[in-house]
């Protein structure tokens, strides 16, 4: 330090200092407070749609709310709700029949998406065709792709029974619409042609951030392709593959408009979801207790499914 | 036209760490300024604070006559050029380089005027309609730069503007920012963390570390007169050779492992020598002191010392032999220099060497050899001693 | 992330085929490659053939239709617009679609302009708890729809508002932010803060920065999320059904749905003409916009 220009000590006060420093903390105290004033338009109406009526539901669940009864005070019923909730075979079975499907639909939709996004992370003439081809049942609304795949499995009027009647293959005649199984089949096929394409861009997206260069070093260390895929593919995949699972598996487990428009839960309550369950709860028995109740359980497994979501993929700001 | 004085000044974090500590340093008007030093310094913070772009704890910042502490950005007169040039990727270069202009609201004809004057000089004529998107990494640099002198400002920030840059492509940029700053004359304050460019290009130079200055010189004064250890094994390259020596009791002698030194008369004295007799500390010698004792003449004043060849590294016009000598190795805790990785060396310097190993930079027709016994001569008179435990140099030799 | 990623893409893609134009693949590699292509066309029928066959529908007669696919076959016997005709003069679809324009556009309005403050100030302001509230809309875009239903029906129903298309949007919302806020909170943090910067030091106010210089360069972010927020509210169908009950109240989706039950006949025809109308501007959307939505939703979901 011999030689630096020594500059005489600022002539400026410690009260001149500390007004500066007071200043300066308003600034950026204003700063933060102009922060949470830009975010809170998100969180107060996210607020609306998701915690009113959360804690509306609650606070129903609790009481006796039938719009059917009309004038009818809205008594303190306790855990009615739940109990009546918990010992109905019709909720039991919607459970079960929900956990089966999304069960069944996510590991054959996980395959396929596998094996498209596969293929979309090789080059080849016609790949941006086939990656527009499966985007657009994506983007469709359900209502088209659940009308849609009606159509397809008409008897008369769909091209299913014609392609399984030309190919002389059983089932040519078969009134889709009609049977258990042959509905879920149906409504498996609707729903998994519109939501496998949202799970393989996403395992696309993963495949295509593994460096290419890991393979050309796993085929000089004498792995074979199916052996690359396994010990390098498919580990590296894993963010990936978790992310679509679970969002994915939230929108199976939350099926609704499919089944609505497709069998109406028929044939009989056959094809009755959670959801769609919840949803005639309120809007046909009219019964806002015994729906909020439905609704808290179908709220509290949501969150316990987001959860393992959340804790997968921790937001990065510290 | 004006200086830049940074008086006193102190960045503390919100979390509560200190990037700069009581920093005081002033650029002269057409000043160049490097402050230099290894990341995480506080050299950009320091940079950071005069722009504007931090807020400053304690202390002044000085632009010409004004305290600028509580100016905006935009007060303060300054023109900046970014490590990653941050030009605008929705811009041409034309809008890059005119956009300060266009918001003082000059007037069009005179911002396009100085926009192709500055692209003239910057050879960015022919790409002035482009986007930076379509530019390489040279050009790029050059709209950077562009956009800084189109303004005329009262001072340039420059942070660590080359370090994006390719090898060869920095050598030469490193000349045509000096040209540009010397032909415009403003006061210039540069952050880098190589040394070779802070060598080069300062007409003074501001070693920094752990947000304390170390040292403020012209470069060859930091190279010949480092005032501590740290800017000793920082400047330079290959690094300056740094062992642990013990005294003899009448401080006439220096010991390295077995073998010994004698001290010239001039640092014989009470005042340098005088409270290390019986002791130890620290002796520093750049590799270029030490030559091929079978080169040179016998010259009685020198000194030898000798080690084990374990490489040679033939650079063309002289070759570089790493020994190693038995002296003991520093230790990181009284070398002051707190580890060497906290010393970024860089590409284009020659090797994080340990400190019982050694550099000496001989002439090409040298016949040492790897494997080999070597003799280096060097005069005692171009040691550097250090105090061991303060890491401050002992004494003004001269 | 989107230019290196088909860059990366890219580089690959010319020298396969440079590689296939040197030496035509022989023996268990052609067999392979053959292979690989049905496969291909295997995806691409799939995802297409349906929409053929619904405008193949479309464009039959009801008698044609109800005589069955193996009178006519693949192929119609004759083109009939009929259909079409009668969903805007019978079934006046016109209404409907207009609808879920103005549902649709508002809801992206919003939340364009929602999500892009939060988005910015999630990025780049001091905010304590950011990370709070960033888990936070993640968790409501995961909020179960239909256990909205019910509380909303009955806030809608006191406000007097049930069977009108604007409370939908309020509705909308919880499909539209919390994707739209995190892609565009991602986008900004993704833009150099040296920019902003430069902006500051070139004279800029910071209000200045911002609208000269980040804004223009999260226009592309922006779009993206716009689409994805329109296609989501476009598609809409849960809370449709739950809150509209007269026709000239209803969205498009929902519309649909109506006609086969308005009727004792079930008009495949005017049904899936209709598909085919809402399903164009989806078409267009998705082809003129492919990149985007893909970044979109990659952005928005992970990283």
């Amino acid at each position: 330090m011999s030689a630096h220009l020594a500059a005489p000590a600022p002539a400026r006060g410690h009260r001149g200092r500390r007004a500066a420093r007071s200043r300066r903390d308003a600034q950026a105290q204003g700063d933060r407070r102009l922060g949470y004033a830009l975010v809170a338009p998100v969180i107060v109406l996210l607020l609306a749609v998701t915690a009113y009526p959360l804690f509306y539901n609650l606070w129903n669940s609790f009481h006796h709310v039938d719009l059917s009864e009309a004038g009818a005070p809205q008594s303190f019923v306790g855990v009615e709700n739940y109990t009546r909730m918990f010992g109905s075979s019709v909720w039991v079975s919607a459970l079960e029949r929900t956990i089966a499907f999304t069960a069944v639909s996510i590991a054959i939709e996980t395959l396929i998406a596998l094996v498209l996004a596969l293929m979309l992370n090789r080059p080849f003439r016609g790949r941006g065709f086939l990656r527009a081809a499966i985007l657009i049942p994506w983007a469709v609304p359900t209502v088209v792709s659940a009308t849609l795949w009606k159509t397809m499995f008409d008897p008369r009027a769909g091209f299913v029974d014609y392609l399984l009647g030309g190919l002389h293959l059983p089932g040519a005649h078969t009134t889709w619409l009609a049977g258990v199984w042959t509905s879920w089949a149906a409504i498996f096929v609707a729903d998994a042609w519109k939501n496998v394409p949202f799970m393989a861009i996403i395992l696309l997206a993963g495949l295509q951030v593994i460096p290419g260069e890991i393979y050309e070093a796993a085929r000089i260390d004498g792995a074979s392709a199916w052996q690359s895929f396994r010990r390098m593919t498919l580990p590296l995949l894993k963010p990936a593959l978790a992310v679509a699972l679970i969002f994915r598996t939230l929108q199976a487990f939350l099926v609704f408009d499919v089944i609505y428009i497709m069998t109406g839960g028929g044939p009989g309550v056959s094809t009755e979801t959670l959801s769609f369950l919840n949803w005639q709860t309120f809007l046909v028995a009219t019964d806002f207790g015994y729906g909020g109740a439905i609704s808290v359980m179908l709220v509290l497994m949501s969150l316990a499914i987001a959860a393992v979501y959340v804790r997968l993929l921790r937001p990065e700001t510290a | 036209m004006a200086t830049i004085a940074i008086e006193h000044v102190t960045k503390v974090y919100p979390n509560g760490a200190e990037a700069v500590s009581d920093l005081d340093v002033e650029v002269a008007d057409g000043e160049f300024l490097i402050l230099v030093g290894p990341s995480g310094c506080g050299k950009t913070t320091a940079l950071r604070m005069v722009a504007g772009l931090e807020h400053i704890t304690e202390g002044t910042v000085r632009i010409g006559e004004r305290v600028v502490n509580d100016l905006s950005p935009r007060e303060r007169d300054v023109a900046m050029v970014f490590q990653n040039y941050a030009l605008y990727p929705h811009m041409t270069v034309a809008q890059n380089i005119g956009f300060a202009l266009s918001l003082q609201k000059v007037e069009k004809s005179e911002i396009d005027r100085r926009v192709k004057e500055a692209a003239r000089v910057l050879g960015l004529t022919e790409h002035l309609r482009r986007k930076p998107a379509q530019l390489s990494g040279g050009q790029r640099q050059r709209v950077a730069m562009g956009r800084a002198i189109v303004r005329e400002p009262a001072a340039f920030l420059m942070d660590e503007p080359l370090s994006n840059l390719d090898a060869k492509l920095r050598v030469q940029m490193r000349a045509e920012v000096s040209r540009i700053q010397r032909r415009l004359g403003v006061a210039t304050l540069y952050v880098t963390h190589d040394q070779i460019e802070a060598m080069t290009m300062g007409d003074r130079v501001a070693v920094m570390r752990s947000g304390r200055l170390q040292q403020c010189d012209a470069p060859q004064t930091l190279y010949d007169h480092p005032a501590n250890l740290f800017v000793a094994a920082f400047i330079g390259s290959p690094a300056m050779n740094l062992y642990q020596a013990d005294v003899d009791p009448e401080g006439a002698r220096l010991r390295l492992g077995e073998q010994a030194i004698e001290l010239p008369a001039k640092l014989r004295g009470d005042s340098t020598i005088g409270p290390y007799r019986g002791k130890s500390l620290v002796v520093g010698v750049r590799p270029e002191d030490l030559t091929d004792a079978a080169l040179a003449g016998q010259d009685d004043s020198h000194a030898r010392l000798e080690g084990e060849v374990d490489l040679v590294e033939a650079l063309g016009a002289e070759k570089l032999v790493h020994f190693r000598i038995d002296a003991s190795r520093l230790q990181a805790s009284d070398a002051r220099l707190s580890t060497e990785e906290d010393l970024d060396l860089t590409e284009g310097e020659i090797g994080a060497q340990t400190t019982t190993a050694g550099v000496a930079r001989v002439p090409p027709h040298s016949a040492i050899r790897a494997g080999e016994h070597a003799v280096f001569e060097l005069s005692p008179a171009r040691l550097h001693l250090f105090d061991p435990d303060s890491g401050r140099a002992l004494a003004e030799r001269d | 992330m989107s230019a290196s990623a088909a860059e990366a893409g890219r580089v690959p893609a010319s020298r396969a085929a440079e590689r296939r134009r040197r030496r035509l693949p022989r023996g268990a590699a052609l067999w392979r490659e053959i292979g690989f292509y049905l496969l291909v066309l295997i995806a691409i029928a799939v995802s297409l053939f349906p929409f053929y066959w619904i405008l193949r529908t479309s464009l039959a007669t009801n008698a044609e239709i109800a005589n069955g696919v193996e009178s006519t076959g693949l192929l119609p016997s004759h083109l009939s617009f009929k259909a079409y005709v009668d969903d805007f003069t019978q079934q006046h679809f016109l209404k409907p679609l207009i609808n879920s324009a103005i549902v649709a556009l508002l809801a992206t309005a919003i939340t364009i302009v929602v999500s892009t403050i939060a988005g910015y100030a999630l990025a780049r302001m001091p905010i304590r708890g950011s990370g709070l509230i960033l888990g936070f809309i993640l968790i409501a875009g995961f909020f179960p729809v239909l256990a909205m239903v019910g509380p909303l029906f009955l806030l809608f129903k006191e406000l007097g508002v049930l069977d009108s298309i604007y409370p939908l949007i309020l509705a909308y919302l919880v499909y539209t932010l919390p994707i739209a806020t995190w892609l565009l909170r991602n986008f900004f943090s993704q833009i150099p803060r040296d920019l902003e910067e430069a902006a500051l030091v070139d004279g800029a106010t910071r209000l200045q920065a911002l609208r000269k210089v980040v804004v223009p360069v999260a226009v592309p972010g922006v779009f993206t999320a716009a689409i994805l927020a329109f296609i989501l509210a476009w598609n809409d169908f849960a809370f449709a059904v739950s809150f509209l009950e007269t026709p000239p109240h209803f969205t498009a989706p929902l519309a649909i749905v109506n006609f086969g039950q308005s009727n004792f006949q079930v008009f495949y025809n005017r049904i899936d003409a209709a598909v085919v109308i809402i399903t164009i501007p989806i078409a267009l959307l998705v082809l003129f916009a492919q990149r985007r939505i893909v970044t979109g939703l990659t952005a928005g979901s992970f990283r």
